[in-house]
């Protein structure tokens, strides 16, 4: 007997879309209503061959099962006696499981973090300086007449992006929807956001520093360069023209700036535009934030102890130093002696050198499926996937939080993350005499 | 002789690398859709290349053999473009510029083409390491 | 069990006066003497000390989206005061932007045990009471703002004041909320297109509605649906030299409004909060003054109107409200960093740090400003103590204020300290007015629960209250202005439902607060019609799905539900 779900939220990425509909079938998902193949794929691969079964705790001939509690209590073990405990990954679980997380590496000592790190941490770091002029995404969707896309291209990492939120709907005040509105965007490559738009600037790689100035000085009328960045004065000057003349102006930003040539100046930069253009008209920017859940891991933590991600709790009171207490810095150090790493997958995502490096300490991984980092683990204990086999609060892009649904029931024996962790958690302050 | 280029390198999201992200990393289509390098059709002809065929990408952090793949995010002439996962992060340093993010994107790179090439999937390349 | 024995009690709403009275304590509540054996129970023996109900703080921003993003944003300001954690306490950070455990530690070591969080955007609620659950010991409540909302402008512009009822209760059901919130009524609509509104009678561009018209339909609402609290208002052109004219336009617009709550307790029907900002003469910066006076002097003729201080602290904050335009002008005064927000449908706001400097002329009136309001308002019923935090100052100087009220001396040597066009600009040299401590506890606990309705089991000692107790190292009959200050800084003993929570000014067990919402009942074929209609906004204009909207039971895990039948609206 198939059962529809309405108006699912789907975790994957930072769009955070809610109107999925998910079709079960006893405890199975047979199919999926979602225009989007990153999201449709979350749910219906959600049990393939990779779904970790069984926890599992390295010996020296290899790996042995393990009770679940055993491997809990070989996991606080390792973690009560650390001196330097690393807690990491955070990005695609619920603000619940985060928030026994920040307790669990307080009570530790660790260093907290999660993929702001390689990610948005240069945003942060900017807006910290400068400030930022943002809003949610529905006002985009009823007000905006000139959306950016800046270094990201959503049709491949955010593909409802454009369509549910942005340039192709109706809104409020955009009953004409695409037609009310211009798209620009400006990216290294012509990529298929860029092939949507009506102005495409090419730009070189490195130069986005420049061509931000150069917006800044043109929006003024000072004169700019023949060329910036490989794109010509008139084309810079047309589009401070339209920039001057929208009514309501969005910049998208991604990874192509924050991660390249001057990295969180790039953003000063492009921030510190979007505060220029208030002279004229309103503007907005928003950062293209990919896990669903990495927005959240921010407030919680932000919340909880004063400071959005690289918290080191190695004295006792919350120390924020990015570039010093962030993920890859320390393990560059080498100054970690044991990590637990949940939701996240850092073997495949970080630079060799510190893979390398994060391998040569016992890990103990939280996750439902095999990764990189699962198989290269100390202790691995399976997982519950937030979102469809447990609820829980999640943070879109735009701050927006919404409640995941549990839409069918975990395998037998796996539990939440959130469950997990406490459990760590307990066993930890009982080995500390706590 | 196979040409060599001078390119700049960067790293980043596809939807295939992201499906494939869930789960499959240990797996062929993890690969097939990771271990591989978007060229322009300029590059691939200067590089004596077709789709399909391997090359060397090499950065002062190390080399890597993948396998080329047409871009379909062209014109990018002089910029090759693997997706974020192991074989991209074996050519990219560690370093932060002292503020905790590395430089995934616009590093200096050379590409030449290697016949026969062989690449390693994701866990003998990690565990090779 | 408890006995407090001894103590000299201030409970304005029993009429106590500093009399010696024993309160006893079982189960929670504030009980009869005869119901507690003494033998069993633990005594505290307050001698020489003064006993008040805990501490209501009717306007602080502690919780949600614009407090987080001050956080997140000024790293500095959490570097500023660090907090590591112990066996009883988690650890945190912040001085003007506390993260949240520190924030409830510290107003317990105050002796305050509820909280009202005043900036709640309805899409954004599901994250304030995500905050407000990871403060721990105080009750809290949290005021949905509705002042820029489309629909209500639409309903109201219509004249529907049932379905705007409908609409009205189904949000504050949605939101767990507690109060109609309204900032720059209108103005924040115009932010959305880098404009204002200027005054009561200026039209919010393309939804043709005036401030006025939104305040005067609010209240209207309001009144019709009985809710416990009147209309809570951030008044247009805040912090602008001149704007006491809209504020008493403010007050007029609903002179005419009857007050009609659910429990009859309320007097007032419109609370006009942190007035200090909503005071000010001249018409530039170089001729500021205060029109404390003129306030002052309304309020006391009105009893239908509340307001609360919004004193101003010398020194380094963080400015926050929903008030966009505000917000940008205060950066362009400061140029300091500025965080600009835009919430669909619904609201906005903004964020900048912000430094009250004594050498300021401006500044200097500023902090004549609040104080007048409280010493120039004769019934203490109608003024509370606040500093808008962390606008004005941050919470925890609130003993500070207390000393300013009650000594003309205090004030006498802040003055010395500040510019010295402070005396011409502002009447504070003349006032000669000292509060005592019935006074103190009224503007800090006894008329806050009047104004929310909360005086059945908040804001007193008699029997029957929430045993929330704030005991005081203070002698009456020993009072200096230091005394004052450190006395109320670190309580000798909180005590939260019965609990005792701080001792000698440190925290010594963690309880969890309640949650105080609101939910009132239309007619149901009322509620359906709104209904539909406002699924069509949604699916329309919202970016998301009216069934994920509404914020869910177990984001408020200790609530307190005030329901109320409102289905006489149909």
């Amino acid at each position: 007997m198939s059962k529809i779900i309405t108006n699912v939220v789907c975790p994957y990425c930072g769009c955070l879309c809610d109107d999925l509909e998910v079709v079960i079938e006893g405890n199975k998902i047979v199919e999926t209503e979602c225009p989007c193949e990153l999201g449709s794929g979350r749910f219906l691969d959600l049990d393939i061959a990779t779904r970790i079964r069984e926890s599992r705790i390295k010996v020296d001939e290899g790996f042995k099962e393990a009770k679940i509690d055993e491997a809990i209590e070989r996991a606080a073990e390792i973690l009560a006696s650390a001196r330097r405990p690393l807690i990491y990954g955070w990005s695609s679980t619920e603000c619940d499981a985060i928030r026994v997380g920040i307790e669990l590496a307080e009570e530790v000592g660790a260093i907290i973090d999660n993929t702001t790190s390689i990610c948005h941490g240069p945003t942060i770091l900017a807006s910290q300086d400068v400030g930022i002029s943002t809003c949610t995404l529905g006002e985009i969707k009823n007000r905006a007449d000139l959306v950016i896309y800046w270094g990201c291209n959503p049709m491949q990492a955010h593909p409802r992006h454009l369509s549910r939120y942005t340039f192709f709907p109706r809104g409020f005040f955009r009953e004409k929807g695409q037609d009310d509105r211009t798209l620009v965007v400006i990216d290294v490559r012509k990529t298929d956001t860029a092939k949507l738009a009506k102005h495409f600037l090419q730009v070189k790689p490195n130069y986005d520093y420049e061509l931000i100035s150069a917006f800044r000085l043109a929006i003024k009328g000072y004169q700019v360069p023949d060329s910036v960045g490989g794109i010509s004065r008139e084309k810079i000057e047309e589009i401070a023209k339209i920039m001057k003349e929208s009514h309501f102006i969005v910049i998208f930003f991604g990874l192509g700036v924050t991660m390249s040539g001057a990295k969180n100046r790039n953003i000063d930069n492009v921030l510190s535009l979007t505060r220029d253009l208030h002279r004229f008209t309103k503007c907005v920017i928003m950062p293209m934030r990919g896990h669903y859940n990495v927005t959240g891991f921010n407030e919680v933590l932000t919340w909880e102890t004063g400071f959005p991600y690289a918290v080191d709790f190695g004295r006792g009171h919350p120390k924020y130093n990015p570039g010093e207490t962030s993920v890859i810095d320390v393990l560059l150090r080498e100054e970690i002696d044991v990590a637990l790493i949940i939701a996240s997958d850092p073997i495949a995502h970080f630079p060799k050198e510190i893979a390398k490096s994060l391998m040569n300490v016992p890990i103990i991984v939280i996750d439902p499926y095999e990764s990189l980092t699962t198989e290269v683990a100390s202790i691995v204990i399976p997982s519950a996937v937030a979102g469809i086999e447990v609820d829980g609060t999640a943070y879109r892009m735009d701050h927006v939080p919404l409640r995941l649904r549990k839409i069918l029931e975990p395998p037998e024996g796996i539990l939440s993350d959130r469950e997990i962790l406490s459990r760590i958690l307990e066993n930890v302050k009982r080995l500390k005499g706590r | 002789m196979s040409e060599k280029l001078n390119v700049i390198l960067i790293t980043g999201r596809t939807i295939s690398q992201g499906t494939a992200r869930e789960g499959k990393k240990t797996q062929n289509e993890y690969v097939e859709s990771a271990a591989i390098c978007e060229l322009d059709p300029e590059d691939i002809e200067k590089l004596r290349v077709k789709e399909g065929d391997t090359v060397r990408i090499e950065t002062s952090y190390g080399a890597v053999i993948v396998r080329v793949v047409i871009s379909t995010q062209a014109p990018h002439s002089g910029i090759v473009f693997i997706p974020m996962g192991p074989w991209a992060n074996e050519i990219i340093g560690p370093n932060t510029d002292g503020i905790g993010m590395p430089s995934f994107k616009s590093i200096s790179a050379e590409i030449e083409a290697v016949p026969d090439g062989k690449i390693l999937d994701a866990l003998a390349l990690i565990k090779g390491r | 069990m408890l006995l407090i024995n001894n103590g000299y009690v201030y409970d304005p709403l029993n009429k106590i006066d500093g009399e010696k009275v024993d309160i006893a304590i079982k189960d929670g509540k504030i009980v009869e003497e005869s119901q507690i054996n003494p033998l069993e129970a633990k005594v505290i023996d307050a001698t020489n000390m003064i006993v008040m109900p805990g501490g209501i703080d009717v306007h602080t921003h502690i919780s949600g989206y614009a407090i987080n993003a001050g956080r997140r944003f000024r790293p500095e300001d959490g570097r500023r005061w660090l907090e590591p954690h112990t066996s009883i306490r988690r650890s945190g950070a912040g001085y003007s932007v506390p993260s949240t455990f520190v924030t409830g530690y510290r107003y317990a070591i105050m002796g305050y045990t509820m909280l009202c969080e005043p900036a709640m955007p309805p899409l954004l609620a599901r994250h304030t009471h995500e905050e407000l659950n990871d403060t721990p010991i105080v009750d809290t409540t949290a005021f949905t703002l509705l002042g820029n909302n489309w629909t209500v402008a639409q309903y109201i512009k219509r004249g529907e004041y049932e379905r705007c009822a409908a609409f009205i209760a189904w949000m504050l059901r949605a939101t767990k909320g507690y109060c109609i919130k309204m900032v720059n009524p209108g103005g924040v609509e115009a932010w959305a297109w880098r404009s204002n509104v200027k005054d009561l009678n200026d039209p919010v561009p393309y939804f043709d509605i005036t401030p006025a018209e939104l305040i005067r339909g609010l209240a209207t609402v309001n009144e019709m649906l009985k809710l416990p609290h009147s209309i809570h208002v951030h008044t247009n052109q805040l912090g602008v030299p001149g704007n006491f004219e809209i504020t008493i336009g403010s007050f007029d617009t609903i002179k005419d409004a009857k007050v009609s709550s659910i429990r009859g307790e309320r007097k007032q029907s419109i609370h006009v909060t942190h007035a200090q900002f909503s005071a000010y003469g001249g018409d530039s910066w170089n001729n500021f003054e205060s029109k404390a006076d003129v306030i002052a002097k309304y309020v006391n003729n009105h009893p239908y109107v509340t307001i609360d201080m919004g004193q101003v602290i010398p020194g380094e904050t963080t400015t926050m409200t929903a008030d966009g335009p505000l917000e940008y002008n205060l950066h362009s005064l400061n140029n300091l960093k500025w965080i600009n927000q835009g919430i669909e449908l619904e609201t906005g706001g903004g964020l900048v740090p912000f430094i009250y400097s004594r050498a300021s002329p401006v500044n200097s009136v500023q902090w004549a400003i609040g104080l007048e309001l409280a010493l120039l308002i004769e019934d203490p019923f109608q003024v509370y103590l606040s500093t808008d935090h962390p606008n004005a100052g941050p919470f925890i100087r609130y003993p500070r204020i207390i000393s300013w009220l009650m000594s003309k001396q205090s004030r006498e040597s802040q003055l010395q300290k500040l510019h010295k066009r402070t005396s011409k600009r502002s009447l504070i040299g003349t006032i000669d007015r000292e509060y005592n401590l019935y006074e103190i506890a009224t503007i800090t606990r006894a008329g806050q629960a009047v104004a929310l309705e909360m005086s059945d089991t908040k804001g007193h000692l008699g029997v029957n209250a929430d045993a929330d107790v704030a005991i005081y190292d203070l002698d009456p009959n020993n009072l200096t202005p230091q005394k004052i200050e450190k006395a109320f800084s670190h309580a000798a003993y909180t005590i939260k439902d019965g609990e005792i929570v701080v001792k000698d000014g440190e925290v010594v067990s963690i309880t969890q607060g309640k949650r105080f919402w609101v939910n009132p009942q239309v007619d149901e074929d009322l509620e359906r019609m709104m209904l539909r209609e406002i699924r069509r906004t949604f699916a329309l204009f919202y970016t998301v799905t009216m069934p994920n909207f509404p914020v869910q039971e177990m984001y408020v895990p200790s609530s307190n539900e005030i329901k109320i039948d409102a289905t006489y609206i149909s």
